[in-house]
């Protein structure tokens, strides 16, 4: 008897599920750091999907589009708390329900 | 007789090592898989953002191994490093540089629109569950088979500077352009 590997099923239902986490976070908490956090989450999630097709198509392409996808992350997380930091010098808040300067 | 006897008992005990190997591989996805689904949650769940952002690091780690568990070394080693090091120090830098006081009370209150988007968001994990599950994934097959991949980063290099030359030269703009935009919102205004 041989015991089947995991299949490619799993990986891809485990980040539909931390792609759901991070949507519902991102949609329910009013702090805008845990925000980011959550949208952190869910580019995460994105790469394991990258990475799990690319591992069962025997291609080198997700490995890549997820090196870009974390170089992204990066940029974003540096230019993301610089606005945070920005935000809350000069409202005294990062809740996003009450930053609404741009609403006309 | 007793030639094939040895050679049967080779073969079984093969299929034997194959069988253990492919137990613990699935031990080790399953426990990872359920610590990574519940740190997530209490990403989402905890009032103060230090303890979300040292759970966000936890769920980092596993998804490292589960690329490890795919066999994508490289990739496992650079989400340590630039998620869980540096992305989550700066999260957590910046959640320290801020008095979040009253942000603490605010946990995660329910209202109306929270929840229908919640339970959107969970229509969409069936909606993918089911995407995933009707049909395995198909695709044109590559050459690039694990044992061809593991243990070397001189595939992932190649691929990089010939085939992918024009997107990394574009990542390193987008970096620059980050850096100075960083430098300049956090700059004291004069």
């Amino acid at each position: 008897m041989v015991i089947p590997s995991v299949p490619p099923e799993c990986y891809l239902v485990l980040s539909g599920i931390l792609f759901t986490i991070g949507v519902i976070g991102a949609l329910t908490r009013r702090n805008a750091i845990v925000v980011f956090m959550c949208i952190e989450m869910m580019l995460n999630s994105v790469n394991l999907t990258f990475i799990t097709l690319s591992r069962f198509l025997q291609s080198m392409d997700g490995v890549l589009f997820a090196f870009f996808v974390m170089a992204v992350a990066a940029a974003e997380a540096a230019v993301g708390l610089a606005i945070f930091v920005m935000i809350y010098r000069s409202r005294e808040t990062i809740n996003v329900d009450e930053i609404n300067i741009l609403k006309w | 007789m007793k030639g094939d006897l040895l050679e049967q008992k080779i073969i079984w005990s093969k299929k034997m090592a194959e069988n253990i190997a492919t137990i613990f591989q699935w031990l080790i996805f399953l426990g990872v898989a359920f610590t990574s689904i519940i740190a997530s949650l209490l990403v989402i769940t905890r009032k103060n953002p230090i303890h979300s952002a040292l759970f966000l690091v936890l769920t980092f780690l596993c998804v490292a191994v589960l690329y490890l568990l795919l066999y994508s070394q490289f990739i496992a080693i650079v989400q340590v490093v630039v998620y869980a090091g540096a992305i989550a120090m700066l999260i957590v830098f910046v959640v320290m540089l801020l008095d979040l006081e009253q942000e603490l009370r605010s946990g995660l209150k329910l209202f109306y629109s929270k929840v229908i988007g919640g339970l959107l968001a969970v229509l969409f994990l069936f909606g993918i569950i089911y995407a995933v599950v009707a049909k395995s994934p198909t695709g044109k097959m590559g050459s690039y088979t694990p044992d061809k991949v593991s243990a070397n980063v001189k595939a992932v290099g190649e691929m990089l500077f010939t085939q992918y030359l024009f997107p990394f030269e574009i990542v390193s703009v987008l970096l620059v352009a980050a850096i100075i935009g960083a430098v300049i919102l956090s700059k004291k205004r004069t």
